[in-house]
């Protein structure tokens, strides 16, 4: 973990608020794991002032190049939206502990409700890199992702207004999946809104599946000082920058 | 070349910059990205003799040039921190000021006695402000009287130099110092952060999970600024000013006002590095304006 300035090589606009950043970082590129983040000062004044956490979306070791995909839902984002090629930023990383990637799974599904896609999508690449069959289950409200380009796993898409793909929600597909599939082979991962990640971990209770949920919370530090992103579990307050943010589903109590 | 060190209520320190409690946890995390051994000292957070869980979450809210914190105190208790950040401080020179809260003068007298058994810990600060507990921090802090009995206390239970942490949340800043002064305290380091609470208009709920919480950040540095104006004409002992230092310009600010020392607190949040740059800015503004050091500063606002 070490503290840096990573310059911008890009910054494109996806969508009206999907934006994808990628920066410049031989020790990021190299080191951070699928499930980590970096926490990162998106402007350099007092408003808004604290850096904003976004998980590695990509990461190219050759080419000292990662990338950050995130949605303007605020302040923060907002501020980073406007950041230009050629600018550099500080950005603290990598953080968190990262997705676990167990070798007697041979199969995986990763649930991914809107912008959860961005750590999956890094997790996918290592586990296609590790010769996983890789499901991806992308969910959203409408249909903002025909941008998204698959490389490598099957991809189901669904939107709660239909506009693309099965109408309806992300977790009615894993459950449909885990009543098709020898899923006792398969790693389950989730990453999004609250409500998404409890019900995939109430359908991996139920089927006795193991789930890894990557969670998000408000961060100061980042870095485990402060005690400030603490979540409950099974085990006491734990906090979501440095034990997670990837804890069991089967943990957390909502 | 100005040499920013001073010796602060028997303290030697190599310079005035603090890293304040509850920002800095015990120095683990933060030794990662920043040379400890530059930092003036490190106010550790708050140790209670119990272990506490904290305050359920969330409990941090951003607010304008600032944040809201209902931390509630969590901590892994005063033997935790003797077997495990004790020895890794150890490591270090960066001179060691413990925090310690209690619920009651028994509380705050069994962690002074224990504490002050242990070389490496240079001072106590004693936490009797923190607005995000029911008991202890609120109860003590608040009243004058309150403050005299746990100063008292603590003065009888060790030798260490004791730095009071005042509350900004009361009606007369300036009683609570002397009250603290009269009781035996060595100084005194304020603020304390400020009661606020901010409410999420799509959920309708409070933002924290504590519904208050303590502001800190740039937003209270006029507050903190005028309470330590305020306080330096109250009374005799050093004071460590505190409330949204990010730039040594703020935290000259604090000097001119009357503080001998500063910490900074959520200024580590957005910038690791911001003590450092604070401490190499003081020492930029002295040698501009051709001062020789630190007292050319302290209190010396021209009114």
């Amino acid at each position: 973990m070490a503290q840096q300035r990573s310059r911008i090589i890009n910054h494109q606009k996806l969508s009206d608020t999907y934006y994808k950043l990628t920066l410049e970082s031989r020790e990021i590129s190299a080191l951070a794991k699928p499930g980590q983040f970096v926490n990162v000062r998106v402007n350099s004044g007092t408003c808004p002032l604290l850096r904003r956490p976004f998980a590695v979306h990509r990461k190219d070791k050759d080419k000292e190049l990662f990338e950050l995909l995130y949605e303007v839902v605020g302040n923060g984002t907002r501020a980073l939206s406007m950041r230009k090629i050629g600018e550099e930023l500080d950005v603290i990383g990598p953080l968190g502990n990262g997705f676990k990637i167990d070798r007697e799974k041979k199969s995986a599904i990763l649930v991914a409700g809107g912008i959860g896609i961005a750590p999956l999508a890094c997790l996918a690449e290592e586990l296609i890199k590790q010769k996983k069959e890789v499901f991806v289950i992308l969910g959203s409200k409408t249909n903002n992702f025909n941008w998204l380009s698959v490389d490598g796993y099957k991809l189901s898409v669904c939107t709660e207004d239909g506009s693309a793909g099965h109408k309806g929600l992300a977790t009615d597909i894993l459950e449909n999946m885990l009543s098709t599939i020898p899923y006792t082979l398969s790693a389950i991962y989730a990453c999004g809104p609250k409500a998404m990640l409890k019900a995939a971990a109430g359908i991996a209770l139920s089927k006795q599946a193991d789930c890894q949920i990557s969670l998000e919370e408000k961060l100061a530090c980042g870095i485990g000082a402060c005690l400030g992103c603490s979540v409950k579990t099974k085990n006491g307050y734990k906090l979501v920058c440095k034990d997670g943010p990837v804890f069991n589903s089967g943990e957390i109590i909502w | 070349m100005v040499d920013l060190s001073l010796e602060l209520a028997g303290i030697k320190l190599k310079n005035p910059v603090m890293a304040a409690s509850g920002t800095f946890g015990y120095g683990k995390e933060y030794s990662e990205l920043v040379n400890l051994n530059k930092i003036g000292a490190i106010v550790t957070k708050s140790i209670t003799v119990n272990p506490r869980e904290g305050n359920p979450p969330p409990r941090i809210a951003e607010t304008p040039a600032g944040m809201l914190n209902a931390i509630g105190l969590q901590n892994e208790g005063l033997q935790k921190f003797i077997d495990e950040a004790l020895p890794f401080l150890e490591k270090y020179e960066v001179p060691l000021i413990v925090s310690i809260a209690g619920e009651t003068a028994k509380e705050f007298i069994e962690l002074a006695e224990t504490l002050s058994k242990y070389p490496k810990v240079k001072a106590l600060e004693i936490n009797i402000s923190c607005p995000n507990v029911e008991k202890g921090g609120m109860l003590f802090g608040c009243a004058p009287e309150g403050t005299e009995e746990v100063v008292k206390t603590v003065r009888q239970a060790t030798g260490l130099p004791i730095i009071v942490k005042l509350s900004p949340n009361v009606t007369d800043i300036r009683i609570i110092a002397k009250k603290a002064e009269e009781a035996g305290a060595n100084a005194l380091s304020l603020i304390n952060t400020i009661l606020g609470m901010s409410i999420d208009v799509n959920t309708q709920k409070p933002r924290l999970g504590n519904i208050t919480g303590g502001l800190s950040g740039p937003a209270i540095k006029p507050i903190a600024v005028r309470m330590v104006y305020e306080v330096a004409r109250a009374v005799k002992i050093p004071i460590i000013g505190m409330g949204g230092i990010t730039t040594a310009e703020d935290a000259i600010e604090f000097f001119l006002a009357g503080a001998s020392a500063v910490q900074i607190g959520t200024g580590n949040f957005v910038d690791p590095q911001c003590s450092i740059k604070v401490i190499d800015g003081i020492k930029k503004y002295l040698e501009g304006k051709k001062l020789s050091g630190l007292k050319d500063i302290i209190r010396k606002l021209r009114a």
